[in-house]
């Protein structure tokens, strides 16, 4: 169970670039993605800013190879699964066993949410072929399909943390030599549904966010997909190029503690991060950059905030929420941040926290407010929590 | 007062519902009992479902769950501020 | 590595909770559509905490309560849960509301209960469990997904975990796959589902929660030894391929299995598969079927698991199936094949211990 898995690939699209040159290019130029909603048709265009995928399902579709009437999710899952494969070159590697195994909350409610709106008043009302794509599995398969990846498919859904808890059992099902190489990660288009949603829970920022501020006011949501491509140690010898880093450490850890706000003292952050930390057997202070999960949210900030405090304290490593650039886009966000997690130890980069004006009073760190070269990063840890009390922590290391 | 009975009585049964109530009877739930008190323990999450009930039945809109928690002390204080705020 | 069934606990809409002796008696109906039986879930879960439940998350949550109780563990290792259609009831409430409200604020409940994860959210914050959590949401393999996960847990090193699949059916998720051709013309008895010789099967549901450990106790009911997914096999022979991969690589073949429980779901195409192997990798083997009793859904493996592990440790084949089961005869190898619409195709292979 100890068996290596490196990451060999990684691709995404997000609000702030579709595909890796561009989302490095917009994070070391601190371009955010948040704007006025151009492509969801929502009452709320104008009222709250979002950050969307610069591309409309037409465009996605010539991108992708599906048809315009596709699910959203499924294009942008599909642009940024092929990219990290395509990344990690490995397809003429013989005998492989490969698998895919990508998560999503949304599944195909950009369709279905029209779909309702002809079929609650009539029952036979209401295009069908709308529902094809409802069942979160059915993005997976069709992506799976594709990529032609058939018989290990498989779907999680964990809230916010669902990408994370992919990667993770991607890299359990090499450890126990079921796969070999696993394209994971996440997939999650903006709705109305989940915009409605996150409205009422009274956590969406009007104005564009600011993660681990005083004065915050809660997330944008935003939109995209994320994979990286992990391989077994006997993959990772027959490839051309070497692997950008290992996935040395992770953990999932429940915080028990309410249905939608974690704990005040961060008990399931706290649990997350030291697992990961356990499993890699670092210590904090090994830790030189946090990709913080930093929402913007009143309760997410200040309950990991006061787990990494008590993790870190006193010597905390760099950290920042790259949310301040994509918005909170729900189960794809673990996904696109382990790519910029691989990134960072790729190219010895940290990551600004936008638009951060005055830190929390109560923590004495303060997350990193500029873009700036750390050629001496080793080991990165990216957090994802999520509703029902799901915390995941993954950790990057060099190689 | 009358006025001010009969809201108190609506409210109640308003509640029962939004909140999923069944084990409770509207009418065992104290006009100044707190709401979030153990007694009927209620939590963050109520406090949105009362912000919604307040916004669909009486075209009343709370703008942050902080203001809420005062507004959603008691049934009592429910109805006072129904009544001023009301148009 | 095996995985000893500790316990099982299924709501399905046969008597099954809590009820004894095993299966002594079947629920009939004359219907497209099978409910579940369910418990008082005052005294299964409690008043005070079932208020915002909704149907799906109390019979998760009672089923998995009480096979923890079975199991004789206040706490699992592990919760991992498997649902292809999540929590059905509160996200079409939502998305009522959204529809006759024009996204006003509307109910934060169902929104945030209409995730996937919260049903196995809602065992861990009722058990204050900091435990591994995980959902899979697979379609026609999300339980099968589950056990895997629970079973690499238990090598991992985990003395026990819980491990669930559930799928509810709702008046609209009824009319959207009524609509695309999923079930029977008109309603029947769900005793004759297997006479009619035509397209279609009927709807059900259910939740059923199994305790899995890594090593064997005086009191398991069978052995999990081992389970498998595969995924649209082009033909009868692809199928026929990776069931003899399957059985060789647990250095076993058709002839040493002692009962065969398929997934025959009624559709006359459907079921050609079930009919093929039973007349050759099979011929040797009783077999039995299950979606006559639960009807179809996604997650109905779980309801056969139950079935068969309870087939194994009571070493008898209840009488409503129709075989002559002699006592004399060790109940050994049970092999469970199911197939979702052709889509997933799920292997679990149990045994006695």
């Amino acid at each position: 169970m100890n068996a290596a898995v490196f990451v060999a690939g990684m691709g995404v699209i997000s609000g702030i670039g579709n595909n890796v040159p561009e989302n490095l290019a917009a994070l070391a130029g601190s371009q955010a993605g948040m704007g006025d909603i151009r492509y969801l048709r929502t009452n709320h265009r104008g009222l709250l800013p979002a950050a969307e995928v610069k591309l409309s399902n037409t465009e996605l579709a010539k991108l992708s190879g599906f048809p315009h009437t596709t699910s959203r999710n499924v294009m942008l899952s599909m642009i940024a699964a092929k990219e990290a494969w395509d990344n990690a070159g490995i397809s003429d590697i013989p005998a492989l066993r490969t698998g895919f195994v990508s998560a999503t909350t949304i599944g195909g409610m950009d369709k279905t949410e029209n779909f309702f709106t002809d079929f609650l008043p009539d029952h036979s009302k209401g295009k069908l072929r709308d529902m094809v794509y409802h069942e979160c599995s059915n993005i997976t398969t069709a992506v799976a399909e594709k990529l032609g990846i058939r018989h290990h498919v498989s779907t999680i859904s964990t809230a916010c943390s669902s990408s994370a808890n992919a990667i993770m059992y991607g890299a359990r099902l090499i450890k126990h030599n079921v796969l070999d190489a696993v394209i994971a990660g996440g997939t999650d288009a903006l709705t109305r549904f989940t915009l409605n949603g996150f409205n009422t829970l009274m956590i969406v920022d009007e104005q564009y966010c600011k993660p681990f501020d005083e004065n915050r006011k809660g997330l944008n949501l935003g939109e995209g997909a994320g994979y990286v491509v992990l391989v077994s140690e006997r993959v990772a010898s027959a490839l051309k190029k070497t692997p950008y880093c290992s996935l040395s450490g992770y953990c999932n850890f429940n915080d028990a503690y309410h249905q939608t706000a974690s704990s005040p003292d961060g008990d399931g952050p706290y649990g997350a991060m030291a697992g990961a930390l356990t499993m890699s057997g670092l210590q904090p202070p090994d830790i030189d950059y946090i990709n913080l999960h930093g929402t913007g949210t009143q309760n997410n900030d200040s309950s990991e905030g006061a787990a990494i405090k008590r993790l870190f304290d006193p010597h905390y490593p760099k950290m920042s929420s790259t949310k301040s650039f994509t918005g909170h886009t729900l189960g794809a966000s673990a996904g696109i941040e382990a790519v910029f997690s691989t990134l960072a130890i790729r190219d010895g980069i940290v990551y600004p926290n936008l638009r951060l004006q005055t830190p929390i009073a109560e923590f004495p760190f303060v997350p990193e407010t500029t873009f700036s070269r750390h050629p001496e990063i080793r080991h990165v840890l990216s957090n994802s929590f999520g509703f029902g009390g799901n915390c995941s922590s993954l950790i990057f290391s060099k190689l | 007062m009358l006025e001010m009975d009969t809201l108190m009585a609506d409210l109640k049964n308003q509640i029962s519902v939004q909140l999923k109530m069944k084990n409770i009877k509207p009418e065992d739930i104290g006009n100044d009992e707190p709401l979030f008190g153990p007694g009927l323990g209620l939590d963050s999450l109520d406090i949105l479902e009362l912000i919604v009930l307040l916004k669909q039945k009486y075209k009343l809109r709370i703008t942050n769950a902080e203001d809420g928690k005062r507004v959603f002390t008691s049934v009592r204080t429910m109805a006072e501020y129904i009544t001023v705020n009301r148009v | 590595m095996k995985a000893y069934i500790r316990s099982a606990v299924s709501i399905s809409p046969q008597k099954t909770f809590a009820a004894a002796p095993f299966l002594n008696e079947v629920a009939a109906y004359h219907t497209t559509r099978l409910s579940c039986i369910e418990p008082d879930y005052n005294e299964a879960i409690g008043a005070k905490l079932i208020r915002r439940m909704s149907r799906i998350i109390k019979m998760s949550v009672a089923s998995a309560l009480a096979c923890l109780k079975d199991a004789g563990l206040s706490q699992p290792g592990a919760i991992i849960t498997g649902t292809a259609y999540g929590c059905l009831e509160d996200t079409g409430t939502f998305l009522t509301s959204m529809v006759e409200f024009g996204e006003e604020p509307i109910s934060p409940v169902a929104f945030v209960q209409s995730t996937h994860n919260t049903i196995g959210a809602q065992i861990a914050l009722l058990l204050k469990c900091s435990c591994y959590n995980n959902t899979f949401v697979s379609g026609g393999a999300s339980f099968e997904n589950a056990v895997i996960d629970g079973m690499m847990l238990l090598n991992e090193g985990y003395s026990n975990v819980l491990v669930g699949g559930m799928d509810e059916i709702t008046d609209m998720s009824y009319a959207i796959l009524s609509r695309s051709g999923l079930y029977k013309r008109s309603p029947l008895s769900n005793l004759d589902l297997f006479k009619t010789n035509s397209k279609g099967t009927i709807a059900g549901e259910g939740a059923a929660f199994f305790t899995l450990a890594n090593a064997a106790s005086q009191n398991d009911l069978a052995g999990v030894d081992a389970v498998s997914t595969f995924y649209k096999p082009k033909d009868i022979a692809e199928t026929v391929a990776h069931i003899k991969s399957f059985l060789t690589a647990q250095a076993i073949s058709g002839s040493d299995i002692n009962l065969l429980i398929t997934g025959k779901n009624g559709d006359e195409k459907g079921d050609e598969i079930y009919e093929y192997l039973q007349q050759s990798l099979f011929e040797a083997a009783p077999a039995i079927t299950y979606k006559n009793l639960c009807g179809e859904y996604p997650t109905s493996s779980a309801f056969a698991l139950w079935m068969g592990a309870n087939i194994i440790s009571n070493n008898n084949i209840p009488a409503l199936f129709g075989l002559k089961s002699n006592p004399e005869n060790k109940i050994n190898k049970v092999l469970i094949y199911n197939h979702y619409n052709n889509i997933h195709h799920s292997l679990i292979l149990i045994s006695s211990c």
